[in-house]
Parts: structure tokens; sequence; C-alpha cells
């Protein structure tokens, strides 16, 4: 049954991105388009040469933080919908902590993340407490958040931040997450450093929930709430820390946005979608965290490389929006999916 | 005090009216035991429709095209709900997650259809929205004619009819029941011989129809063209207006008229003498921290249908 439980969780993931390739062929198909030549301009886009890798690599970045977000907090059972405004709460903060504070990088630098980190986490323990203390669904209350988040954060660059404009000053160099080595090496692309804090972040996420004694507490509250409070477990802490770590998570991702690809921050009419996106990647890693890292690169590549489908397919970029929502769709059903590879198998028998 | 809510009141309507529909298709997906965090995507689907509908036959139809316009949204908005109900009723997949993913595939697809039919990335302006009317006598009246019948959107008295509709079918006739029944022990429904499946499709298709519906309004009312941007939370704010009308068809109009006043204030408060001086982010927000506050049960508790957001497995306990 494990061994079978393995071979689900490998095959499930691919077969749900290989319908969903499928049915965005047929989609192409039929809207006239030539599905060979968009997915070429697909690959070239997000491979292509050094300039669009280096932007694929910048794209996963955030992707593997919000995925992680998503992934630790349902470890204990809870869906973090929250991780979009998580990671706006994030960004303002880190920039916000870029723009007014001076002293010297190696300072500065670590401050301004943190800033991020510990924002997102404030921002995740509302829902956590809320949930911890009154039993409150934690994915209506982050799904406000999320609004809360958005609205709160466009007042702020506007009033606070700027007189009434619409975009932040650049951050202090010494907040700066960019590197010129690795702008060089891809023909200066936005690349930063932050992908190395992202793959950390994962490593961090597998040693916490694999070897630690919090990580078993967080996963026996997941699996059963009763249980782990017989057992003497705290529950309510673990749900509030829980929360509070995902919403790090997922701050990091805001920073890595604020002081790594843009150094401002502007007012935004909608979401960015990292925190949803974020949900795609946990759900098709399989919440854990190599999965997570694959699947960010994924979707990171999906999106860098549907920017070049325009131009030189004629297929428009919002392909790949459809391609990821039916890749959690499959996911999602992987019931049907388990059942039809039973099937499969009853039958070669 | 009577100019400004003379001038306060048809703006809560026209706000209100889509939300007070898409919270509709919230409550009847919800008391059947599926969550519905799609209502948003359902919003988009029925903008998209609305637009397109109407700026392809609007020569055909005349002056008729808006309604025609939201008939179609409305269907459309029911057919596209299906793969919500395949995926969470006979697929047994996570709800929330199936809503995300609707709210993802009908923003891609309206966007990706736009771009190839119009070329770019949002639609012409429609040349048949919705006018305002005054209705003939009643508008007449002394004090409430003014306020309510005069300057309104039809489609304002249609989401309100509706909702009282909404009400009669929920808790006055054996359908309403044998939904409800579904959404708080489906085990006990089925071994009464209610068909659990069969219900709650219905119950997510009508949330589909009235999320067109309501998003189809939105568009015609509001908007008058489609883009990425068209819906932006309205389907959210939707569905906090079920939870803070605690999954009551009239709870629910009644929390989006207040959701719609809060936007409209964010639109008129410049010209009211004691919000002036409130920052217009208060108000853009207040719809989201009251639905928290609501929902930690400092205004009453607000307790989900039993069995929300669980799958019903037969034979399974």
């Amino acid at each position: 049954m494990t061994s079978n439980n393995k071979l689900f969780g490998i095959l499930v993931p691919i077969i749900s991105v290989l319908l969903g390739l499928i049915v965005g062929a047929l989609i192409m198909l039929s809207s006239g388009n030539n599905p060979l030549e968009g997915y070429v301009a697909l690959w070239n886009g997000a491979f292509g040469d050094a300039y669009t890798l280096g932007e694929t690599i910048r794209r996963t970045t955030p992707l593997i933080l919000t995925g992680l977000a998503v992934a630790f907090a349902f470890k204990t059972g809870l869906f973090n919908i929250g991780a979009e405004g998580q990671v706006i709460v994030g960004w303002i903060t880190a920039v916000w902590v870029g723009l007014v504070i001076d002293a010297p990088m190696i300072i500065h630098l670590p401050l301004a993340i943190l800033a991020g980190a510990i924002a997102g986490g404030l921002w995740g323990f509302l829902p956590g407490l809320l949930k911890a203390k009154l039993g409150v669904h934690e994915v209506i209350v982050t799904i406000m958040m999320n609004y809360i988040a958005l609205y709160s954060t466009n007042e702020i660059i506007r009033s606070v931040l700027t007189d009434q404009q619409t975009t932040t000053d650049t951050i202090a160099e010494t907040a700066s997450l960019a590197s010129p080595w690795l702008q060089s090496l891809t023909f200066y692309s936005r690349v930063h450093y932050g992908v190395f804090i992202a793959l950390l972040a994962a490593v961090i996420m597998w040693f916490l929930v694999e070897r630690t004694t919090y990580g078993y507490e967080l996963k026996a509250v997941g699996f059963n709430r009763h249980a782990s409070n017989y057992a003497g477990m705290n529950v309510g802490k673990n749900i509030i820390l829980s929360m509070v770590i995902a919403g790090a998570f997922a701050g990091l991702a805001g920073a890595m946005e604020g002081l790594g690809t843009y150094g401002n921050m502007s007012v935004m009419s909608g979401f960015t979608n990292l925190g949803f996106d974020g949900i795609a990647v946990a759900l098709l890693g399989g919440n854990n965290a190599l999965g997570i890292v694959l699947a960010a690169i994924l979707f990171g590549a999906l999106k860098e490389g549907a920017g070049e489908m325009p131009t030189a397919a004629g297929v428009p970029t919002e392909l790949v929006d459809i391609i990821i929502a039916l890749i959690i769709f499959f996911v999602a059903s992987s019931y049907i999916i388990r059942w039809a590879i039973l099937r499969f198998k009853k039958e070669e028998k | 005090m009577f100019d400004t809510l003379q001038s306060i009141i048809p703006t809560v309507l026209f706000y209100s009216a889509p939300l007070i529909l898409t919270a509709l298709g919230g409550v009847f997906s919800e008391k059947s035991g599926v969550v519905n965090i799609g209502l948003e995507g359902l919003m988009v689907i029925g903008a998209f429709t609305g637009i397109v509908f109407n700026l392809t036959f609007a020569d055909v139809f005349g002056t008729w095209t808006p309604w025609v316009s939201i008939v179609a949204a409305t269907v459309i908005g029911a057919i596209f709900s299906i793969i919500h109900a395949v995926a969470s009723v006979t697929f047994h997949a996570n709800q929330v997650v199936s809503g995300v993913a609707i709210n993802m595939l009908a923003v891609g697809i309206g966007v990706y259809l736009t771009k190839e039919w119009y070329d770019k990335g949002q639609t012409d302006m429609v040349a048949q929205p919705f006018y305002t009317t005054s209705i003939p006598i009643l508008s007449e009246i002394p004090i409430i004619g003014p306020l309510f019948f005069k300057g309104i959107y039809l489609t304002s008295y249609v989401a309100i009819i509706l909702a009282f509709v909404s009400w009669f079918v929920l808790y006055k006739t054996p359908f309403g029941l044998r939904l409800r029944a579904v959404g708080e022990h489906p085990m006990a429904a089925d071994t009464n011989g209610i068909k659990v499946a069969h219900m709650r499709y219905i119950a997510v298709i009508l949330s589909g129809a009235f999320g067109g519906l309501g998003g189809g309004v939105f568009a015609l009312t509001i908007v008058s063209n489609f883009s990425g941007s068209t819906i932006v939370g309205q389907g959210f704010i939707a569905l906090a207006a079920v939870i803070f009308g605690k999954w009551h068809p009239l709870g629910a109009m009644g929390a989006a008229l207040f959701f719609g006043l809060a936007q409209s204030l964010s639109v008129v408060s410049a010209g009211i003498p004691l919000l002036e001086n409130v920052p217009q982010v208060f108000l853009l927000i207040a719809p989201y921290v009251l639905t928290i506050i609501a929902l930690a049960g400092f205004i009453g508790r607000a307790d989900a249908p039993r069995a929300n957001g669980v799958p019903y497995i037969k034979g399974s306990r």
C-alpha cells in the first residue's frame, strides 16, 4: 500500500501536468492557433537564452516561498489562502525598512528581509489566533485579510511613503538583493540573490517538518486534532505557530519582490497572484519541500515562457493561466486519476 | 439630509444588486454543503458573457439587449459552474481548491477569448448598457418616490425580488428542505431517500446561474466593458455577505446592501459632511473587517451548514 501511495504521489502530478498541457493544446487548436508553435514559443520564452533563464529563476523564487507558505499550513490541516495578503504586507514592510533605515548592508539587508518575514508572520497570526481560540474558519479570514492588506498597502504607498504618488522611491542600495554577478551571467535579467534564500527556506521547511519535534507536533495536529490533544500537545499553540511560520514564508516572498526584483512597490489594482499560484505549487508539489521547488520551477517557467507566446505564435499569455487552473483541477480530482490507474492495473493482470 | 439620502440610496441599490445576486448563489451552494470560493470566477464569466453577448447582438435585440445579455450570462454561468460540481461532488476534490481553480480558469478564459476575438486586452464599451429609469406612478409618491423609485436601475429590484424568491424556495418548499438537509446531514438525508449528489449538483448550478447573473449585471450597469480587472473582489465581497448574512438569503441580501453602502460611501463620501474626513481606505476595507468580526462571534453567532465543505462518500461514516 505504501509503495502504491508513493507511486501515486509521483504519477498524479505528472499525469495532471500532461493533461493540462493536452487540454491547453486543444484550446489553441480550437481557437485557430498551432499548438506546436505555441509550446515551442513557451519553451524558448522560458529557457531559450541566458536572459530568459535568469528571468525564469527570478519568477520561480517567490513561487517557492508562497508554495512553502501554503504547504506548511497544510501540514497542520490549515488552508492558507492568505498567502496573497502576507506577500503584500511582507513586500511593503521590506521596502519600508529599505527606504527609511540608514545602515551598512550587513545590518540593513538582513533587517529588511526579516521585517518582511515578520510582517507576513503577523498577518498569519490573526487567522491562526481566531482559528485556535474561537474556531473561526481560516479560509474566510485569510481571504478577508488579503483585501485588507491590498487596500491598506495602497493607502500606505499613497499617503505615508509618498505624497500621492503611485510608486515608492527605490530602496537604498544597502538593502538591495540585486546581484550584478548573477545579472552579468544572465545578460542583465532581474535575477537576484533571493533564489538562494528561497532554496534555504525549502531546506528549513524540510528540516522543521521532518526532523524536529515541533514539526512532528504540527503534523500530528494536522492528522488528528483530538488525538494530539489527548497526547498532551497544545493544539491551539501549534495552529497559531503553523500560521505564523506560513505567513513568514509568504512575507519573505514579498520581500524578494520588494528587495530583489523591483526595488520598490507600486499601488496595485489587483492581486499579485503569487499567493494563489502558491496554492497550485503546494498542491502539485505534494506539500513536500523538494516537490514544491520542482513545481515552482514548472510554474515559473510556464509564466515566464508565456511572455513569448503572443509574438512568436499569436497565442495570448492567458493560455498559461488556463493550463495552471486545469492542473489544479486535475490534482484536486486525483481521486479519479487514482481510480483510473487502479482500473488500468487490474486490467493488465 | 433628504438630499444626502437621495444621493446615497440609489447608489447603494446600484452597487448592491450584483452583490445580492452573487451572494444568493453562494447561499444555495453552501446550504447544500458545497463551499463556493469560486463565486468571483463565476462573476467573471457572467461579466464576460454579458458584455460579449451585448456587443455581438446589440443590433438584433435593440433596447432589450441588456436583458437578453444577462439571461445569457446566467446560462453560461450555470454551465461553467458544472466544472465545480463535477470536481467537488463527483470527484470528491477539495472544494476550496476547486473554487480557487474556478477563479483562475474564469479570468484565464475570459481574457484569452477577449484577446482572440477583439485583438486587445479589453472589449469596447457596450452600446446597450442598462440605464436608470423612474417607475411611473410610484416615483410620484412624496418622499418615498424620489428615494426609491426615481433614477433607479430595474436590476436592483430584480435582485431584491430574487432574494425573497430564494428565501421562499429554501424555507417553504420541499425542494428547499431537501437542499438544506443535504448540507446539514447528508447521511440522514440519503437514508431518507434524498439523492445527495443530485441535490448538490442542482445547488452548485444554481450558484453558477446567480453568480453569472450577478457578474452580468455588474458589467452592464457599472463598467460597460470587459477586461481582466473588471471583477476585482466583488465575488469575495459576495462570499463575505453570505457569511455575514449567516447563510440566509434575506440575511445575505441585508449584508450585501450594507456592503454596497460601504462601497458607495467610498465613492460619494466627499459630499457628505460627516464622512468627508474619513479616509477612503476605511470604507474600502470595512466589509472585510466586519466579516472577520462577525465570524469571531462578536455580532451574534455565524454557524455554517454542518456538512459545508465535506464531500459525501456513500457508505462512509
